[in-house]
Parts: C-alpha cells; structure tokens; sequence
C-alpha cells in the first residue's frame, strides 16, 4: 500500500514538472522580451541594463535551470511590473477570500446537489424528480456571468435583501449563492444517474429478497457504490476553490485570486502567471493524490488490485 | 473418423420457412432511430437547435441589416422594437444581427472543437487500444500527464502565447488538452468490446484482425464517440463564452456570445436586453445539445434502456 502511495507521490510530481516546465517554455516562447512588452521607449541601455538584472539576456535553458533551483528552494517568483510584490504574498492576501467563498460554495453546492440527485433518483418518474432535473439542467445551461449579474441587480437594487458591499459576513450570500449553482446542478444530475446505474445491479435484488430494509439498501448497498465516483469529483472541486471564479470576483468586486490571475495575464505580468500556474497546479494534483488514496480506503476493489 | 457434408442435415422447420414468420430484421440503426423517435424530449431538442442553426444562418438576412455594419450614433441602445427585434448596441449596430452574427462564430468553434477533439482522441484511443501492452501504457501515462494540465490556464497560456486572438487560435488552445478524455473513452470502449465473445468468435473463426477492427470494433464505438460529441460542443461554445467574457477570445470586428454577454455587462442595469439576448442563445443552445446528448445516449445505447 505504501508502495502504492509512494507511485502516486512520484507520478504526482512529474505531473507537476511538466506543467512547470510546458508554462515556462510557452511564456518563454512568446516573441520579443517582457521588458520591451511593459515599456515600449525606453532608451537601448536601460532595457539592457534590465534584461540583465532579471537575467533575460542568457540563454533559455539556463534561466529555466535557475527558475527550478529557485523553485526548489520555495521561491515563486515575484511580479515584475509591480516589483516588491511577490507571488507567496499574492497567495497569501488573495486566496482566502476565494477560499472561503468558494469553501462554501462546494459545501452547500455538492452538498444539496447530491442530497437532490439521490431524492430524484429514489421518486424517479414523479414530480420531484422533473422538478431536480429541470431545475439542474438550468443551472448547467445558463452562464455563471447571467446568473451573478441578475443575481445582484435582484437582491440588491430591485429588492435590496443584500447589502451590495460591506463586511457584515452578509456580502458572502449572493457570490456563494452564485458560485453554488453549477456544483449544485452538476452534482444532483451525477448523483441521479450513478444511483439509477446503481438501482439495477443484482447486488440490490439480493439485498431485497434477503429482507434488507428500504433504508438501509439505500444508505448501505446504493450509496456505497454511487457515490464512489464523486470522491474523485469532489476533490478536484477542492482544488478549483483556491483558484477562485473570475466572473464571480468581478461582478461583486471581491479581491480573491481567481481575478487577479486573469488581470496578472492581461498585465502580462509572466512571472506572476507562472508563479500562480505552479502554485494551483499544485494544489490540484494534491487533490488528485488525496482522491486516488481516499478512493482506495474507500473502495475494495482498488485496494485488492494495489495489493495485487 | 471422415464427415461428409451429407452428415450436416438441419432437423425442423426449414430456414426459409422460418424467414417466412420472422419480422423485417430489426438493424441496430432502425432500432436507435425508433427509440430515438419516441423520445420527445430529445426529438424537441433537436428541433429547436434546428431552429436556432437556421435563425444563425438566415438571420441576418431576414432582419435586413448587413453584417458588418457601422456606427450609427441617433440608434444607439435602442429597446428592442418592429425595426429592432433584439434592440440595437452602444454603437447602434442591430442586435439580432450581431446576435446571428456571433452566433455563426460560437456554433462554428463548437463544431470544429468537437470534431477536432473527436478525430483526435478516436485516433489516439484507438490506437493505443490496437497496439495494447506496453505501448497502451505509455500513451495512457502521457494522456494522464497532459489531462492534468488545468484546463483554463492551458488556454489562456496558449491564447497568450500565440498572441493571436483570431477563432483558429482559440479551436487550438481548446483542443489541445481537449482530446484527452475522448482518447480514454474510446480506449475503454474498444479494450471493452475487444473482450467480448463475438470478436473471440470472429478471431476462432480466423477473421483477419483488420476486418475484425472495421466490423465489429469501429461500429460498436461510433455510438460512445458520437454521444461524447454532442456533450462536447456545448462544452467548446461554454468555454468560448467565457474566453471571450474574460477578454481573451474572439476579437472585434469579430464577435461571438460571449464577446456580445461581455460587452452589455456593464450597462445591465440600464439596457438588459443586451445581455439577454446572447446568454439566452448561449443558454438555449446548451440546453439543446444536453437533451440531445440526453436522448442520443438513450437510443444508441440499449443497455441503458429504461
């Protein structure tokens, strides 16, 4: 098992040093250098005397071995068009923001989202089903950037429930509400199906005419097994908490990373982009890590074939 | 011991009499279509994005503006009307005209993702399936590798990099990565279906292996690709929406869904329809191909049969 563990580790990280590696050729591969991009005019000897400061003038190949070094030694980077500022603070003072919205989010999205996937699939055919598939699809069909717009102009201007800012702990309602419409629609339309998959299996008949009760074939013999494949799906949600939503940021004016990543990119600010890539990268092939060993306590059949 | 033909004798009902009571054979197209048909959701559903393939073609026509159209300062973000239907934008450009418009360019990157995707990862699925072994492996590895590149900063990256904002660009940063999970289906089906006893029976009976691939392996997958390419589309025209939302797509004079959902967003307070308009398509359109995808799944697929 440890042996297992240790294969993911490793696979984990390769995965981690590709992605580094395609980001820093790609940006690197973009004509003409990041001094000239920020400042067009500016006299032949200072751009040279910048370039060499931040070590552009050598070659590609050396700048990327020292990127790694400096990786390895836990530096991100730091912004080159607002020098001082450095990607580990960028993450500090924008993620939890993020976070925290999009924490509670996943919670009360996937949270209703499957307990309305399983109620739609145990009353299938009746109103309440139509009512849980209806409502998902709507929520899977309609952008987030129509959803948060209406969202405010309704709760706070044509009924001002909502403060539109403020620091109450009441500003988080609308971009949770939000940002809870996608996983709540996404989770309630898999959990229906993996439950009806689940519903025709002969393990369900025989747990029926052993005499199991209703209850406890729902909670112990479907459960069991539909909700298996959403620990994959879950933990890739944790890792997209950390990157925050751009429409959502934007729209309510919140300063989390997910809007200051795409304005590091329309800034062209690399070096931030590629810290952040590193950085959420990272974070999502964690949440891989901890889906493949929590799939395998959870599932029986992964744990023999590891064993094997 | 020697057999001879003359030992072969069927017993019963001859098979031509039998041919006689049998029904006209039911072939596996028939019977999708039928099942197909009686769904009327998904039958609604292919109606309506009909409809709205035909309102992006034909549109602009109808409406009687042209496509590209220039400024007109007394029109400018007019309520939608008899001469407007949709109303017109801050420039006084006709917006069911650059709704239809857009449109072409939305549906056009969803298709052309779709089928690059699609011919990508069939092939490269299919291939690995083929091959098996330690080749499978190190292709299946690499396909893992590059899935886990996130997505949207992929694209960006690439939209970046190219430094060219134009739809061809935008088709290629989607695919890139895009591929991949159509590789792993088609893998899993083929490896699925390569099991199953009638290509054992086909191998006993000493098919060669290519008419075996041609009959039984590329038919029997067609169903699994054709409804991971109805979910796809939607998917690309999603992704452009948001591209373009963020700034990062389609370019003026260009537009799309997205690009237009953009542009209207910070005066929805003021003229909603601007903004409505778009994301109704966009939403409509999504909504068409899920239920397509829907019923697609249900009438190729009679395991799933309710």
């Amino acid at each position: 098992m440890a042996k297992y563990i240790l294969k993911r580790i490793a696979y984990m990280a390769l995965v981690l040093f590709v992605v580094t590696s395609v980001t820093f050729f790609l940006l690197h591969a973009i004509p003409g250098d990041p001094i000239t991009a920020m400042v067009q005019d500016l006299p032949e000897e200072t751009r040279q005397s910048y370039l060499a400061a931040y070590g552009f003038d050598r070659p590609v190949t050396e700048q990327y071995l020292l990127y790694l070094r400096r990786l390895l030694s836990g530096d991100l980077g730091a912004s080159l068009r607002y020098p001082g500022r450095r990607v580990a603070d960028i993450v500090k003072k924008y993620s939890p923001v993020s976070a925290l919205v999009g924490a509670a989010a996943l919670l009360i999205g996937a949270g209703l989202g499957i307990a309305c996937g399983i109620c739609a699939a145990l009353r299938r055919g009746r109103w309440s089903d139509c009512a849980v598939m209806v409502l998902s699809l709507l929520g899977t069909t309609i952008p987030t950037f129509v959803i948060a717009p209406l969202l405010q102009y309704a709760l706070t201007v044509a009924w001002p429930i909502f403060p539109t800012t403020g620091t109450d702990g009441r500003w988080m309602a609308l971009p949770v509400a939000c940002m809870c419409v996608g996983p709540l629609a996404t989770y309630a339309r898999y959990l229906r199906s993996s439950m009806l998959d689940v519903v025709n299996h002969d393990y369900i008949v025989t747990a029926e005419a052993k005499g199991v009760g209703a209850c406890r074939i729902v909670t112990h013999h479907m459960l069991r097994n539909a909700l298996l494949p959403c620990v994959t799906m879950l933990c890739v949600s944790v890792a997209g908490i950390f990157a925050g939503s751009f429409i959502v940021e934007s729209v309510f004016s919140l300063p989390g990373l997910g809007r200051y990543f795409i304005s590091a990119i329309s800034d062209r600010d690399y070096f931030v982009v590629l810290g952040l890539n590193v950085v959420l990268t990272g974070v999502y092939v964690c949440s891989i890590l901890l889906s493949d060993i929590l799939l395998m306590l959870l599932d029986p059949r992964i744990r023999t074939e590891v064993r094997r | 011991m020697d057999y001879r033909p003359e030992d072969f004798v069927i017993e019963g009902p001859s098979v031509s009499g039998q041919e006689a009571f049998a029904a006209k054979p039911v072939t596996y197209g028939r019977d999708a279509w039928n099942r197909f048909r009686s769904n009327r959701i998904a039958l609604a559903a292919a109606i309506l994005l009909l409809a709205l393939m035909l309102l992006v073609v034909f549109g602009p026509a109808v409406s009687g503006y042209p496509l590209a159209e220039s400024a007109r300062a007394a029109e400018r973000n007019l309520a939608p009307s008899a001469a407007h239907w949709f109303g017109t934008d801050s420039i006084g450009r006709d917006l069911f005209t650059r709704v239809c418009a857009g449109g072409r360019v939305s549906v056009a990157i969803g298709l052309a993702g779709a089928a690059i995707t699609i011919a990508a990862g069939s092939l490269y699925g299919g291939l690995a399936a083929l091959l098996g072994g330690a080749a499978d492996n190190a292709m299946m590895r690499a396909v893992d590798i590059l899935s886990s590149v996130p997505n949207l900063l992929l694209v960006i990256l690439i939209s970046v990099v190219i430094d060219s904002k134009s739809p061809a660009t935008l088709i290629f940063a989607l695919t890139a990565t895009g591929w991949c999970p159509t590789a792993r289906i088609v893998r899993s089906q083929m490896m699925q279906i390569s099991r199953s006893d009638y290509v054992l029976a086909a191998q006993m009976m000493d098919i060669p292996p290519l008419q075996i691939v041609l009959r039984h392996l590329i038919p029997n997958t067609m169903s699994v690709i054709l409804v991971d390419a109805t979910f796809r589309i939607p998917g690309f025209i999603f992704s452009e929406a948001f591209l373009s939302y963020v700034g990062l797509g389609v370019q003026p004079p260009q537009t799309s869904w997205g690009a237009l959902a953009a542009a209207a967003q910070g005066m929805f307070r003021f003229y909603p329809w601007q903004l409505l308009f778009p994301a109704g398509m966009i939403a409509l359109t999504m909504l068409a191909f899920t239920l397509l995808g829907d019923g697609l799944r249900d009438a190729l697929d009679p395991r799933l049969r309710r």
